[in-house]
């Protein structure tokens, strides 16, 4: 029974140290946001534009490839349902609020979180592990404000325009399954699609995508400073960083969903 | 030997690793303008109590003294103002290896200063130059042998001219002629700027080659401190043990030697 609840205990004591490191990362971070504009040396703009088209311009391909996947996926379900009751043409309707309000954003995260959340969580990691963490502090400089805040500034500028670009491809997906296997003209399903979006339907999907982008860059920083002990570390928080992006990314989806049924 | 002015003064430093105690009331001074090793096998804690001069880690209690400021109790900007006057070398020459060498060298002088970016890459061809790597400004680290790299990592530590040079274990890794070339850069350094220099080694030819002052680390305590002499003469017999190379005594009867194997 001890044994049990000195375990439990444990656990409990490490949980809440690293929240309390999250926690101390989150606030050095925004610290660093507010004041690196009036630093000595100004926001590092040229490596936050590194980053931005590691994370922005490379990812280009993969995600219009998904986004066009999905955008026909559910055109194609919905048509199955919507033929039956003669109503194909609201499968324009359906294809653009679903991508803009939901599947743009949370597909286009799980994207970047696989593809450049474990890049971060990686190098940071890889940096730390070869003591060049530990060599800018000794320079003194900040690894927050030097590797930390281009990333998330780039991150935060990116994945909006992804999610944007991947709403786009994906409603071309729908026109493509329109025309070629429902027989509407490309014309009338655009209109179509454009009647049935609402402004508070893309901006509501552009507010997740921020949220979910400080979630992919944050735990990828975070879990990127902490890999401890060589090559295994690097490999365990990596994978770390992936999943717990991917969960609270859902979370906070979740949460969003909530809210603006709330709102209505 | 008259006694010079201690620019680093360290009382009564105890440091832990979660509850193992590292440190244990460790106290010595490092007198300005010569050559420190901090002397100690594997274990003792010296390269804990270099990471912890440099402000890498707080100790549970204690002072350490640069320059008369106790440094485990300074606000961040006068920490970074000291570590501005500092340089270190990390075993593995920590260089940035997404950055070239001259790039390497040349961010303490970019980040620190407001010098015009000629004047900064005349500066460091001269660091370089001086260090033996003339002419490897446009190398990337992952181009560079061992001995090479670590050449570039303390062209980059003298880069702000550092009253205080810091080496961890400069030697690793190097082959006996690099090592003494290394050794013959340390005493030139000295000799020319006239720089307080820190060495925590184990390498018992090194220690015999450049120091002027040292402290003897085993288990997290200072068996000895004093100059070559001194150490050569200290009555304790580990440290005997330890200048002659001769290993702890083994279990010299069987008795012993079974009740080790049952772990009595």
């Amino acid at each position: 029974m001890t044994e049990l609840l000195t375990a439990m205990g444990r656990r409990a004591l490490s949980t809440r140290n690293d929240l309390a490191a999250a926690y101390r990362l989150l606030i050095r971070v925004a610290a660093r946001l507010a004041s690196a504009p009036f630093s000595a040396k100004g926001f590092r703009w040229p490596a936050t534009c590194r980053q931005m088209v590691r994370i922005g311009v490379e990812s280009l391909p993969i995600v219009f490839l998904i986004a066009g996947s999905v955008g026909m996926i559910v055109a194609l379900q919905a048509a199955t349902q919507l033929r039956r009751v003669g109503a194909t043409i609201y499968v324009a309707d359906l294809v653009g609020v679903s991508l803009t309000r939901e599947l743009g954003p949370l597909m286009t995260a799980i994207i970047i979180a696989g593809r450049s959340g474990s890049a971060i969580a990686a190098e940071l990691g890889s940096m730390k592990v070869s003591e060049e963490v530990d060599a800018l502090t000794a320079m003194g400089l900040d690894p927050v404000e030097f590797l930390a805040l281009p990333r998330i500034v780039a991150m935060g500028i990116m994945l909006p325009c992804l999610t944007t670009l991947a709403d786009v491809v994906g409603i071309l997906g729908g026109v493509a399954v329109a025309w070629l296997s429902l027989g509407i003209p490309v014309a009338n399903y655009l209109e179509q699609t454009l009647h049935a979006l609402l402004l508070k339907d893309i901006f509501s999907g552009l507010i997740k995508s921020w949220v979910f982008a400080g979630i992919i860059a944050g735990v990828g920083c975070y879990q990127g400073f902490r890999v401890e002990g060589g090559a295994e570390g690097v490999g365990r928080r990596t994978t770390a960083s992936v999943v717990a992006s991917i969960f609270l990314i859902i979370a906070a989806d979740l949460v969003f969903t909530l809210i603006f049924y709330v709102l209505g | 030997m008259a006694a010079s002015h201690a620019i680093i003064e360290v009382q009564d430093l105890v440091t832990h690793y979660g509850t193992r105690r590292i440190l244990d009331g460790v106290s010595f001074r490092v007198p300005e303008g010569q050559v420190t090793v901090i002397l100690g096998g594997s274990g003792s804690g010296k390269s804990t109590l270099l990471r912890h001069l440099v402000g890498l880690q707080q100790p549970s209690a204690g002072q350490i003294r640069i320059k008369g400021r106790d440094i485990t109790r300074l606000p961040g900007g006068e920490l970074t103002e000291i570590r501005k006057r500092m340089g270190i070398l990390f075993q593995s020459g920590a260089l940035f290896n997404s950055m070239t060498v001259g790039q390497n060298v040349a961010l303490p002088l970019l980040e620190h200063t407001q010098l015009e970016p000629s004047t900064i890459q005349i500066m460091t061809r001269i660091k370089l130059q001086l260090v033996g790597l003339a002419g490897f400004e446009d190398f990337m680290p992952a181009q560079l042998s061992g001995g090479m790299r670590k050449r570039a990592g303390l062209a980059r530590a003298i880069a702000m001219d550092p009253e205080i040079l810091c080496f961890d274990e400069p030697s690793a890794g190097l082959d006996p002629v690099t090592a003494a070339a290394l050794d013959e850069l340390i005493l030139k350094l000295k000799r020319t700027f006239r720089m307080t220099i820190l060495v925590v080694t184990h390498e018992l030819p090194s220690l015999f080659g450049i120091a002027d002052h040292v402290v003897m680390l085993m288990s997290g305590k200072v068996l000895v401190e004093g100059g070559l002499d001194d150490l050569r003469a200290s009555p304790d017999p580990r440290v005997q043990d330890f200048l002659a190379r001769r290993p702890a005594p083994e279990h010299e009867n069987a008795e012993g030697y079974l009740q080790s194997l049952v772990g009595a």
